[in-house]
């Protein structure tokens, strides 16, 4: 009797429960719906929504802070901002002008011969033994608050001699409560100078200094015998032991002595590389148990640049503070004609910086960094090849714009020539593409004239970078002493002017040349074989295979086979170091403003094989073109130099030992909030000049970002609804083994 | 079992020497010192001398393995492979090449790493455990039938299509987490929100298929039949009988990947901005770092071994019959 009753209550309970869960529905979707205003999605604290900071993102992390070992432009673009060598670029004026940073002007430059007589001018090259470059920092630049200048009341370092006990307790850098400041002196950029030649730091640059700063050489070889005569890990006082080619002349000036004449040094000193570092700090990090936490120079640094680094961890994020202590640099009241009307100078003569904070945080794909700028949680974006047609349009023009989705959003575009080239060089110690007789060069120079008509950097450009460069006529990239534009820039060896446009040759003309060559029809006329040339690549990944393809495929139109020979980039380097390989792909980014930068890459006794440090990676070496690089590589700008460059660069199509690739252009993207924004692809020190409407940013942040809440509900509904008929069989199932029992 | 333990872990030594040596071979069948020096000095205007001075400042400049020059027991002792690996018996990692603490930055990476991957263990365990009972306790329905086919479906689905279908529907298009990026404290929660759902889901149908197959087995067993002569109701057969007795298998699953959770998730890491060990150990093989490279093959094998250790202690618990001799 009793398991009758029980039905009806069971039924009545089942009824409940689906009209009580039915009401959790509503009430839980109403809840939903009503809530909303604040952002979800936001990365960022809400309390800094409308705050003064810079966000951006970066995808590999720095390897190294300290500006004697910094080199890569992901690092350059942290230390430029915190260090302040002598010189920088002008911000808004092409080509790029350097203009002083801490000094009253730009150095003074006195020449003097063997003897020690000034010369009045630097013109005579032969009799100059030694350039002196005099440098005056102004007073009052003060370094950012660190725990290196901390002192006691007694006047001595307060974190100079770190008990044990002390350096435990101590886990960064933030953990030291007492940081002080001090002014800039000129002995921080002696200082600072003699580090590149210490015996544990590894500066890129000391084997090219070493050659020019008198006494350099010799004072590596001191350090590091007095290194070794130290405990290990002992701290080396660089200040006991003076270097000959610097001079303290007072507390703000002091002197470099260079060997010979070096005109592209002046280009050194805009450069991290000759940032000041006080000898506090070296002396600071070197104490034992800081380097064990990663509390070293090379993570913390210390300059007295517009912003300090905060925070720094370079898994994550890394964040830049104004420097309190910053002051007396000023927006330029003068630029470009189109600056004032792209609005420019509407900051001319304001303190620097605007921005208060720059947040870095590590964003390793493509595809979150892109949504977060479109989220406008990032202040700025480059384009990936993924979200190209998405972002940029061409115009009616061949002009590149952004899309009519991101106009929408206040997103504009801003584009740059890079001071860049990519290039597919010869190897000019190759028999077949170099030639070793003269009558075996001659031909092999047709050769690398046919093949740099036949290989379309048009079509490469188009294809594979979407139309972001522009096919080189020469070594020397847009906005660098040297470049030529229209038809006076024209390789005529490739090219011809046609109705006003620069247009290839045919490759009827490239195979005419072939045939002169001795390859008619791409058939070695000596052997009858067919002609097959081999590539010498670096492991490529599968989206590569295009490319390689495609280049097989441009060889082929003269009839040459193409054998890519691919393999990893420490055995391409040993090829290439060796002279074994034929036709290499390679790069260079420009270190300066000059075209000696770039000429030099095919001046002979900087040929790769045999000389392992040299950047010549084709091999090429012709006594007249070396001629005319020794003259011009000393000269001052002049209509003079810009006459021997144009020979040069003649010389250069003529011999073809590069097809000439192209100069990449950047592109980048930038919210309306983000202002004063002009790609200076030369100087990194830019974020002073940046500044952020952040009341416009937060106002889109919030538009854009809503949540949307139904798909939660609708979820929940969906898995109540599918979840109900097996709880319905459950109970049943339950119910079933509650009667067999009570049966039995 | 105090012996037991004391006799696997000197097991173990000769297992890490040779996982160290193999490593090391590896290693250097790719990149030469030379190579590494120049990978750290970058390409322009680094000379010969530097490449030296680096390789002796970094302890590179010996022999690999047997050193000619030297006498007696130093033939072996001054060599790159003696020196930079008996540091590491005693967890002593050094420095990476490019100069920062290895420890150091292992343990800072550790956590976020944790962060993920322990919610999506133990919740994954839960989740997919739930789910096979689920289908075990509806077998030869629809329910069982349609979880099946569902399970294949996910299990087809490659993991990377959940992260970025994820980050479209739930960051990008209703706006409810971030995308990615990571915080630290309670600020952790919002980012963590969506890896850790993504981790569970993406693993929901090649894990609640093993357990429903581990569980249908033990369904087949006698105690079962007669638990349910006895007339104990299905719930109380699979929840007090089944999962207890089908335990073993699943801790030999689960419990040997516990410590390895350390290490982390390469592609779940990358997309969502964890700043953890997943991808430390292949920006080392890029860069060339050895120091790294080594330290993390090290830690990686280590771990195993414990996770091993760890699940016959576990089957010890579990099961009173077993007992570790």
């Amino acid at each position: 009797m009793e398991k009758e009753i029980k039905k009806p209550q069971d039924r009545c309970t089942e009824a409940d429960n689906s009209k009580i869960i039915w009401l959790w529905i509503v009430v839980a979707v109403g809840l939903l719906s009503a809530c909303g205003q604040p952002i979800w999605n936001s990365p960022y604290p809400s309390e800094d929504a409308s705050k003064n900071i810079l966000y951006n993102a970066f995808a590999e992390r720095p390897k190294h802070l300290d500006p004697v070992q910094s080199y890569s432009s992901n690092e350059i673009l942290l230390t430029a901002q915190i260090y302040q060598p002598p010189l920088q670029y002008h911000y808004l004026k092409r080509p790029f002008t350097l203009i002083p940073q801490t000094t009253h002007e730009i150095p003074l430059i006195r020449y003097i011969d063997e003897i020690g007589n000034e010369l009045h001018t630097g013109e005579d090259v032969a009799s100059i033994a030694y350039s002196i470059y005099e440098i005056s920092i102004k007073p009052g630049i003060r370094y950012q608050p660190h725990p290196a200048f901390a002192k006691t009341d007694q006047g001595n370092f307060r974190y100079h001699a770190l008990t044990q006990k002390e350096t435990e307790s101590i886990f960064k850098l933030s953990d030291f409560m007492v940081l002080e400041s001090r002014e800039l002196l000129a002995e921080d950029y002696a200082y600072q100078i003699k580090r590149l030649a210490h015996p544990k730091l590894h500066s890129p640059i000391f084997g090219l200094m070493s050659e020019y700063i008198v006494g350099l050489k010799e004072y590596a070889e001191t350090l590091r015998k007095i290194a070794d005569t130290l405990p290990k890990g002992a701290h080396l006082d660089l200040r006991d032991f003076p270097l000959e080619g610097v001079e303290i002349v007072d507390a703000f000036t002091y002197r470099i002595k260079i060997k010979g004449k070096y005109p592209q040094f002046i280009y050194w000193l805009a450069m991290p590389f000759f940032a000041p570092i006080p000898w506090e700090a070296e002396q600071f990090y070197s104490q034992p148990g800081l380097a064990e936490k990663n509390i070293t120079l090379d993570w913390y640094p210390v300059g007295t640049g517009a912003y300090m680094l905060i925070e720094n961890d370079p898994n994550r994020i890394m964040v830049l503070e104004r420097n309190p202590y910053f002051q007396g640099e000023y927006y330029p009241t003068d630029g470009m004609p189109e600056d004032e009307e792209n609005g420019l100078l509407s900051d001319a003569g304001k303190p620097l910086p605007f921005i208060d904070k720059v947040i870095f945080s590590r964003e390793k794909e493509n595809i979150p960094r892109w949504n977060k700028f479109l989220q406008g949680y990032y202040d700025a974006s480059g384009i990936g090849s993924d979200s190209f047609d998405q972002a940029v349009q061409l115009t009616s023009h061949g002009e590149a714009t952004v899309t009519e989705e991101m106009q929408q959003q206040g997103i504009r575009l801003e584009t740059a020539v890079a001071a860049s080239t990519y290039y597919m060089g010869f190897n000019m110690l190759d028999p077949v593409v170099g030639g070793r007789t003269d009558q075996e060069k001659a031909s092999a120079r047709k050769l690398r004239q046919a093949i740099s008509i036949a290989v379309d950097y048009e079509e490469y450009v188009s294809i594979f970078a979407n139309g972001r460069g522009i096919p080189a006529q020469g070594p020397i990239p847009p906005g660098i002493m040297g470049y030529r534009e229209g038809k006076e820039g024209m390789n005529r060896i490739i090219h011809q002017w046609i109705d006003g446009h620069i247009k290839r040759r045919s490759v009827e003309e490239a195979k005419k040349l072939l045939a002169e060559a001795g390859y008619p029809d791409g058939i070695d006329i000596k052997t009858g074989a067919p002609l097959v040339l081999y590539f010498d690549a670096t492991s490529r990944n599968a989206d590569d295979k295009s490319v390689l393809d495609w280049m097989r495929k441009q060889f082929k139109k003269i009839n040459i086979q193409l054998v890519v020979r691919s393999t990893d980039y420490n055995r391409f380097q040993d090829k290439m170091r060796k002279g074994n390989a034929q036709i290499f792909e390679w790069g260079w980014n420009a270190d300066y403003p000059d075209p000696e930068n770039f000429l030099f890459l095919l001046y002979g006794p900087q040929s790769k094989a045999g000389n392992h440090s040299g950047n010549n990676a084709a091999n090429y070496d012709n006594p007249e073109y070396n001629q005319l690089f020794e003259r011009m590589e000393k000269m001052d700008n002049s209509s003079e130099r810009q006459a021997i460059i144009d020979q040069m660069v003649e010389i250069l199509r003529y011999d073809a030992p590069w097809l000439w690739g192209y100069h990449p252009k950047d592109y980048a993207l930038y919210h309306e909030w983000y202002k004063n924004v002009k790609p200076n692809k030369m100087s990194y020190n830019n974020m002073k000049y940046l500044r952020i409407n952040a009341e416009l940013r937060e106002h889109k942040q919030s538009e854009w970002n809503q949540p949307v809440l139904w798909p939660m509900g609708l979820t929940i509904i969906i898995l109540i609804l599918s979840l109900l008929p097996g709880f319905i069989t459950y109970r049943q199932k339950e119910r079933k083994t509650e009667i067999k029992q009570l049966m039995g | 079992m105090l012996n037991y333990i004391i006799r696997r872990i000197c097991y173990a030594i000769p297992i890490l020497i040779g996982v160290n040596l193999i490593t090391f071979v590896l290693f250097f069948m790719v990149n030469t010192p030379d190579d590494m020096a120049r990978m750290h000095l970058g390409v322009k205007y680094v000379t010969d001398d530097a490449i030296e001075k680096w390789k002796q400042d970094r302890g590179y400049d010996k022999p690999l393995i047997y050193n000619q020059t030297a006498e007696g027991l130093s033939k072996l002792t001054k060599t790159i492979f003696f020196e930079k690996s008996v540091a590491m018996f005693v967890f002593d990692f050094g420095q990476a090449d490019d100069g920062r603490n290895i420890a150091h930055e292992i343990k800072s990476r550790m956590i976020p790493s944790l962060a993920i991957a322990l919610p999506v263990f133990l919740l994954g365990i839960w989740v997919y455990i739930t789910l096979a009972l689920m289908m075990v306790f509806f077998r030869m329905t629809y329910i069982d039938f349609w979880g099946v086919v569902l399970c294949i479906a996910l299990m087809s689905i490659s993991s990377l299509f959940y992260i970025i279908g994820g980050q479209f529907l739930i960051s990008k298009v209703w706006h409810l987490v971030p995308i990615s990026g990571y915080g630290t404290g309670l600020d952790a929660g919002k980012f963590l929100l969506l890896p850790v759902m993504i981790g569970v889901i993406s693993s929901i149908g090649a894990n609640t298929r093993w357990y429903r197959t581990i569980f249908l087995e033990e369904m087949n067993k006698e105690y079962v039949r007669t638990a349910r002569a006895k007339g104990l109701p299905e719930s109380t057969v699979l929840f007090k009988h089944v999962l207890k007795n089908a335990l073993i298998p699943i801790l030999t699953g689960a419990i040997v990947t516990i410590p390895l959770l350390f290490l982390g998730s390469l592609i779940t890491e990358s997309f969502f901005g964890i700043p953890g060990l997943g991808s430390y150990t292949i920006e080392a093989i890029n860069s060339q770092d050895f120091a790294i490279v080594r330290a993390m093959v090290f830690i990686g094998s280590f771990l195993y071994i414990i996770g091993l250790i760890l699940t016959d202690i576990s089957y010890t618990l579990v099961d009173p019959r077993i007992r570790l001799m």
